[in-house]
Order: structure tokens, then C-alpha cells, then sequence
């Protein structure tokens, strides 16, 4: 692209964070272009400082964050130095930011049609007609069904991929020379998030847009982008074209994390020959609405699954959401009551019973969560924590104690860190500590629901290596549920593919990953981003 | 992976305090928590030291010397013969009573008033709170009975309570008590209802922990906070409503001296002894706005989101 000019130059932006953070600066020295025509990935783990360079372009930084030096020039123009009013001109009109959560991006109460006709009156001068004609145009060309009921509709009326398309729309009906995109499609499913990848692609190369496009999946830069900025701690450490950084990683810290991007190629693994730890049969929930005057509603959340975990097997639940996968975990860990089906854990059926009769058996069913910021109680120490179940089961405090201690050093935790609160850990570390506490019950069956989902690359296989390795140690079944397919492709032996409440395939990893025989598995193996790309690992 | 993971320090290598410690050092820095609490600090010191700081007997009647201005001077015959002077700082009464005695032991009653009505709605709302938010089956029913409560006006109430039994600090205190208990248990219900879908709640159920041991370990506290700020407020308007009822003539008897009974005392002749009503009502005002300061002051506290808007 000899002829490209950039849109975008940052020139050694540095912003200082308020006195008394972790460091000095949330981004230091950071330069980077953005061409016309051009897709630039910013990559980096949480923290890294991607969503500060963003904000600072579009002027929507936090008001403890000051830029202290650099140059931010959109076309030329310096937007550091640009008036408030000029800030409000520039956006819309020359760049524009789709965000991560579309849900909660578009106002409820009014529709659709008005929020994006919304950019045309503060903008420009056109008429009611026009300004309708342009507003069903951009829509037609987003791909949205049916653009005239789209324009009347409300938020709550569409999907989350056709808010996040409205988004789009929105950003890109004046025609911005910039779009900067802050993880549009994390909060998507995989196969709504190859849709709307695929748009933005075709838009920007249409149009001539240059795009911003701030990640944190290696998978979807394989998809997009141009060229990669990869950031770690404030600063830029490796920049270039998409291919020779993906393959030819020359920075440590990129060749870590593109190291521990879980492979789509699944592991071989033996066959499990443990005895059987954990069956259901023909589980169902059904939520029923009782209504006074009109038929009742009833969702199916659920119906007629059927597993089998051994001990010392992984089995994986994968679907998009509202697939009904952790209804069916729920269920199995009894917080939820199951409506039909049978739940069979050492020869008992714990699907009807009572919380009382129940006791016995919920030891031997422990549960990690997904976000390790909520499942810890932040008033308690996380000793406190991890000694709760062993005590409730009768074992005293001070045996509590001391199992808590070589659990710890088990999942690579200092057993001083025990008389600890849950804020002085990192996300990893607190999910070690959810793993610990489930461990300190010595379950038979460890439910994993979306337990790597919250944690960055780099984290997330650390974590999946010490259930890898507690596995191993504890023989334990685990049902891991997950709608990443590469996570799935690493650690289970088994796969079942769930859809709208049922179970549409169920096989053998490496036979599901080879041969998928259910349509809609294809569809979720086609959708995987970078499912092409070999990585440098 | 085989090999065992290293070992791994806490990411912040501070010195364990617990989540509360910080709160307590930011409360002492904020001024409407200082002020506030100085300000009720020293009218509890009014209240407890009343008979040491020059008072007379607050009811005792002296039908030669009604309706004087502050200031005036007396000589009272002592029980042992002598003869002293006694200044009535803030004058008599139409039954020739001393307004000063009366406002200083006044501060009993209302400051009687506020913490218990705060106390009894706490602790009566936060176990039907608490029972409402996560006994599914039990919620209906108690919230219809709030509703219905809250659907009764609260001074109407407290005329019904007062005219069944017979008036007196007790019957004034369920009065005012029973139109606060809804608002607690609406309050704590909704915070029951966000915190038992938190994943450390369900974490405690897998881990098999006894329903009460739930609600007391995980529930409970994060009612905490909340209450403490929503039990200032009921303290304040406790206050308040105790001093309009003996206004109305339909609280505590009005030979016991409280505000509300000295400025309804003064009613009549408001226009040519205004200090009647002056002084409780000086010291009613302030009590209420320390009280209120306190209670914003915590809120920001223990709030942060509420703090300057």
C-alpha cells in the first residue's frame, strides 16, 4: 500500500495514572499509525494499556487520566490540543468507537431508527427524508434483515450480533475516516462473532476506513488485521505486519502469548478406563411461567441429556449461549432443580432429593466458577474459605487447617497466603484459590463452568495445566463447560455439542474436531477465529 | 503438564488488613461524619449530666411566676431554710415551669426515642428481611403485610396505637417503630436477592453450609453497611415524629418534657413568648441535622458511588 496515508499517528503518548496506582503511567511512549484501508490490531493481556490508547484518541479518557506528552493526529490535526466542541465535531463525523457490549451501548427507550438518525441531526443539515433514506441505507448495508422494521424496533427486539451491527452502523454513517473498535466481538458468540468480523472487514476495505482494532485474542487477529501493535505493561513491544508477527514473533512476550493460544488441533489423549463417576440420564429443566389469564410459558432450558463422566476424564459441554450448558451443570450441581432425569453419583439418584438427604453427596460435587472476582467472599480470608467445606463435613479446624495448607502448595500457592482477602490476588491466582477450595472437599466430580473464560491467554493455560495436573493426581471426572473450542480442544477427552437445550453430538474430541457430523458443529468449528492459522507454537 | 507449577506470592505483598479497616479511616476524615457525630455526641452529654447542669425539677409548677422572658431571676427557698437565686435562662412556661429544665431533660426523650425506634425497626426488619429474601415461599406473604403496613399513614397509625393504650413512652415508640419496620424489610430483601445469586454464595452451598450459617456468614454482612445509614435516617425522623405527636397533644403525657410537648405548651402564646418555642425547637433542629449529616456522611462512606452527587 504505497499509496496509503495514515489517519491515524500517535506519537509518544504517554498518560500518567493518578499518584498511588500500581505504576506511573497507564501507557508510556506509545506510537503507532493507522493508514486509510487499514486494519491495525492492538493486542495485549488486561492491563496492558490498549483501551487507554483508544480512549485517548476518541478524548473519552477518564478525567484522573491526563495525557502528559505525545501527539495524537487524526488526519493531521492534533486532538490533545483540540477544543471540547472541536472533540464533538471530530467524533462521528471523522472517527468513530464501537464498543465491547452492545447490550448495553444503545438506549433502551428509544428506537433503533432514532439512535442512529441521532449522528445525522447533530451532524449535518440534512432533512427528515434524507436523513431516513441514509439511515436504511447504511442498515442494508450492515446485512440487517428487513431494515424498515429494524428501524422501528427496539434494542430489546434484536439479537445481540444485530445490536452490535446497529453499532456499527451508527459509527460508520458519516462515513469516519477512523473507526477504532474496542473488542467488538468478545461479548459475541463465535458464530455471530465470524459474521461480524467479516463485515468489518468488507466495510472497511470498501469504504477506505482505517480501523483501530483493540483485542485480546490471537485468534481473531489472524482474521483481520492488517498490521498488530502488541502492548504489555504501558509500552508497545513488537510491531509489524500481521503475518511475520504472528509467525515470526520477535519479542519474548509476544512469542509467549501467541505460545499459549490454545491450539484447535486437539491432544491425543488415552482413553479413560476409570469407573464412572458421574451419570445423567434424560435430564431436563423446563422453566414454567404460571401466568392468571393467559396460557402459561414454559422454557426449555434443557431436555433429555444424557453423560457419562469416568473418573479421570474430561468431559466438555460446548455451545453458545442460550445452548442450555450450564443449566445442565447447574442441575448436576443440584443449584438448580432439575424438572426431569435422573443424576447418578455413586449408585444414588441426587436429582429429587432434598437438601438434607443431599448432604452427603454434595462433597462429592464441587463447582469452580467463572469469574474468580465474585467467587470469593471478599469479607472472608480465603483460608477462611477453603476451610469452610471441610469443617461443615465435620473435620476440625485445626486438620482443616493443615489440608488447606497442602492444597495450596498444591495448585502453586504459598500456604502463607491462606490469611489473605481474596483483593490481594490477581484474577489467575484467584482462580487457583477456587480450585484449592472444591479440592479441600476431595469431590469425585469437578465442574468447570467457563472456569478459564475471564483470565487472559497467558493465565488461562496455567490454569487449565494445574486441572490438567490435579486430574492426574485426584483421578477426578471433569465436566468442563466452555463455548471456546480451542480450551476444549486441549483439555477434554470427550465433547459434547449442545444447541437451543439438546444435545446434537457427542463424540470423542479428536473424532468431533475431524469429522463433525452435526451441521451446527460445523457451523461452530468454521466460526472459530484463526481456525487456518498456524500458530508460531 | 506434570511438572509442578512454582510457587507463587500474592500479587500485592501488603500487610493483611482486613476490607473494613480502611473503611473506619476514611469515615474520621469525612466533616459531616465529625460534625455530625460531635454535634449528637454533645447532646447525649446534655441528656445523661441534665440534673448537674443547673437545672431544677422540670415539672414543678410555680403558678406566681408564669410566663417570664429568659433571663429573669427568682429566689427558691431551699429545703434547709436558706434562700438562693436561680436565673431561668430561657424563662417559664404559662404553668410557671423552667423552659431551660424542660429542654435539657427534653433531650432524654427524644434521643430515647431515636435509637430505639432505630434499634426495634432494624432488628425487627432485618430478620424479615432476611426470611423474605431467601425462603422463596415465605416472600409473598410477608411482603404483602409490608405493603399493606406501608399503605397505612404513619401519624394516623401512631393516633391508633396511642388511643388503644394508654400514651406513654412505650406506646409512642411502637407507634413510630411499626410504619419503619416495611422500609428495612424491603431494603434488606433486595440486597438478599442480588447477593444469593453471587457465585460465593453458591460457592457455600457446595460446600455444604447449613442455611443459617449461610445467611450469617455471607448474606448478612453486606446488609451491614446499608442498615447502619437507613438506621440514622429512622433515627432522625423518629425524632421528629415524636415531637409532632406531643405537639398534636396525642403523645407521651404533658407533665414529662420533651420538644414537642414544650413548643405544644407554647402554642398559644407564640406570638408574645416566642421563646417557648424557640429553644426546643433550636435544640430539635439541631439534633435532626446532626443526626441526617451523619447519615449522609456515612453513606458516602460506605457508598462510595452516592458520594457527591
Amino acid at each position: 500500500m504505497e499509496s496509503a496515508k495514515p489517519v491515524l499517528e500517535v506519537k509518544n503518548l504517554t498518560v500518567a495514572l493518578p499518584v498511588g496506582g500500581d505504576r506511573r503511567h497507564a501507557v508510556e511512549g506509545v506510537s503507532l499509525t493507522v493508514n486509510t484501508g487499514e486494519i491495525v490490531c492492538i493486542v495485549g493481556e488486561s492491563g496492558s494499556g490498549k483501551s487507554v490508547t483508544a480512549f485517548s484518541v476518541m478524548g473519552l479518557l477518564p478525567k484522573v487520566l491526563k495525557p502528559s506528552a505525545g501527539q495524537i493526529l487524526l488526519e493531521g490535526e492534533n486532538v490533545l490540543e483540540a477544543s471540547p466542541q472541536r472533540l464533538r465535531d471530530l467524533r462521528g463525523t471523522r472517527m468513530a468507537m464501537i464498543f465491547q457490549e452492545p447490550m448495553t451501548a444503545l438506549n433502551p427507550v428509544l428506537t433503533i431508527g432514532d439512535q442512529i438518525d441521532e449522528v445525522l441531526r447533530i451532524h449535518t443539515d440534512l432533512g427528515a427524508a434524507e436523513r431516513r433514506t441514509r439511515v436504511l441505507g447504511i442498515m442494508e448495508a450492515m446485512r440487517l434483515p428487513d431494515p424498515e422494521r429494524i428501524y422501528a424496533s427496539y434494542p430489546h427486539q434484536l439479537s445481540g450480533g444485530q445490536r452490535q451491527r446497529i453499532m456499527i452502523a451508527a459509527a460508520l454513517v458519516l462515513d469516519p475516516a477512523l473507526l477504532i473498535a474496542d473488542e467488538p466481538t468478545t461479548a459475541l458468540d463465535v458464530t455471530t462473532q465470524a459474521q461480524i468480523l467479516k463485515l468489518i472487514k468488507e466495510l472497511q476495505s470498501r469504504r477506505g476506513t482505517g480501523v483501530l482494532f483493540i483485542t485480546h485474542d490471537f485468534g481473531v487477529v489472524a482474521e483481520i488485521a492488517d498490521r498488530v501493535v502488541v502492548m504489555e505493561g504501558g509500552h508497545v513491544v513488537e510491531e509489524g505486519p500481521a503475518e511475520e508477527v504472528l509467525t515470526r514473533p520477535k519479542h519474548a512476550y509476544t512469542r509467549m502469548l501467541i505460545g499459549a493460544v490454545p491450539s484447535l488441533k486437539p491432544k491425543g489423549r488415552p482413553e479413560p478406563t476409570g469407573p464412572v463417576a458421574l451419570e445423567g440420564i434424560g435430564l431436563g429443566k423446563t422453566y414454567g411461567e404460571r401466568r392468571f389469564f393467559s396460557r402459561p410459558r414454559i422454557v426449555k432450558a434443557a431436555a433429555a441429556v444424557n453423560l457419562k463422566v469416568r473418573r479421570g476424564e474430561t468431559l466438555g459441554i460446548v455451545g453458545e449461549s442460550g445452548s442450555g450448558k450450564t443449566t445442565v451443570a447447574r442441575c448436576i450441581a443440584r443449584l438448580i432443580e432439575p424438572t426431569e432425569g435422573a443424576i447418578l453419583v455413586s449408585n444414588a439418584d441426587i436429582a429429587k432429593l432434598r437438601e438434607r438427604q443431599l448432604r452427603p453427596y454434595r462433597r462429592r460435587i464441587q463447582v469452580v466458577f467463572q469469574d474468580p472476582y465474585r467467587s470469593l467472599n471478599p469479607r472472608r480470608t480465603v483460608g477462611a474459605s477453603i476451610v469452610e467445606g471441610p469443617m461443615n463435613y465435620g473435620l476440625p479446624a485445626a486438620d482443616a487447617t493443615a489440608r488447606a495448607r497442602e492444597i495450596m502448595k498444591l495448585v502453586g500457592l504459598q500456604p502463607d497466603a491462606l490469611s489473605r482477602y481474596p483483593h490481594q490476588f490477581s484474577g489467575g491466582q484467584r482462580q487457583r484459590i477456587a480450585i484449592a477450595r472444591a479440592l479441600a472437599m476431595e469431590p469425585d466430580v469437578l465442574i468447570a463452568d467457563e472456569a478459564v473464560s475471564a483470565l487472559d491467554v497467558s493465565v488461562q493455560k496455567q490454569v487449565l495445566d494445574l486441572l490438567d495436573d490435579v486430574q492426574k493426581r485426584f483421578q477426578l471426572a471433569i465436566l468442563f463447560i466452555t463455548h471456546d473450542l480451542r480450551v476444549a480442544a486441549q483439555i477434554c477427552d470427550r465433547i459434547m455439542v449442545m444447541e437451543k437445550g439438546v444435545v446434537v453430538e457427542e463424540g470423542r474430541t479428536s473424532e468431533v474436531f475431524a469429522s463433525p457430523s452435526h451441521p451446527y458443529t460445523r457451523a461452530l468449528l468454521d466460526a472459530a477465529p484463526g481456525r487456518d492459522f498456524a500458530f508460531a507454537a | 503438564m506434570s511438572a509442578k507449577p512454582a510457587i507463587l506470592a500474592p500479587a500485592t505483598p501488603s500487610p493483611t488488613l482486613a476490607p473494613g479497616f480502611a473503611v473506619w479511616r476514611r469515615l474520621f476524615r469525612q466533616p459531616s461524619v465529625l460534625i455530625g457525630g460531635g454535634v449528637l455526641l454533645v447532646m447525649l452529654f446534655i441528656a445523661m449530666l441534665a440534673p448537674a447542669l443547673g437545672t431544677i425539677d422540670p415539672s414543678a409548677i410555680n403558678p406566681a411566676f408564669r410566663n417570664r422572658v429568659p433571663g429573669v431571676e427568682r429566689t427558691i427557698r431551699q429545703d434547709d431554710g436558706s434562700s438562693a437565686t436561680f436565673r431561668h435562662r430561657m424563662g417559664t412556661d404559662s404553668l410557671g415551669r423552667d423552659v431551660y429544665s424542660r429542654v435539657i431533660y427534653g433531650a432524654r426523650v427524644s434521643l430515647i426515642i431515636g435509637v430505639s425506634v432505630a434499634a426495634i425497626s432494624l432488628a425487627i426488619g432485618l430478620v424479615l428481611g432476611l426470611v423474605a429474601g431467601y425462603v422463596r415461599w415465605l416472600d409473598g406473604a410477608i411482603m404483602r403485610l409490608m405493603d399493606g403496613l406501608m399503605a397505612i399513614p404513619a401519624i394516623l397509625l401512631a393516633i391508633a396505637v396511642v388511643s388503644l393504650f394508654r400514651a406513654g413512652l412505650g406506646a409512642v415508640i411502637v407507634a413510630i417503630t411499626v410504619p419503619e419496620i416495611p422500609r428495612v424489610v424491603r431494603l434488606v430483601r433486595s440486597i438478599v436477592l442480588s447477593v444469593r445469586e453471587e457465585p460465593y454464595v453458591e460457592a457455600a452451598i457446595m460446600a455444604g453450609t447449613p442455611t443459617p450459617k449461610l445467611m450469617v456468614r455471607h448474606i448478612l454482612p453486606n446488609t451491614v453497611a446499608p442498615l447502619i445509614v437507613q438506621g440514622t435516617f429512622i433515627c432522625a425522623s423518629a425524632m421528629l415524629v415524636e415531637a409532632i405527636l406531643s405537639f398534636l397533644g396525642i403523645g407521651i403525657p404533658p407533665e414529662t418534657p420533651t420538644w414537642g410537648n414544650i413548643m405544644a405548651e407554647g402554642r398559644n402564646l407564640f406570638r408574645i413568648y416566642p421563646h417557648n418555642i424557640l429553644y426546643p425547637g433550636i435544640f430539635l433542629a439541631l439534633t435532626v441535622l446532626a443526626v441526617n449529616m451523619l447519615g449522609d456522611g456515612l453513606r458516602d462512606t460506605l457508598d462510595p458511588k452516592m458520594a457527591g452527587r
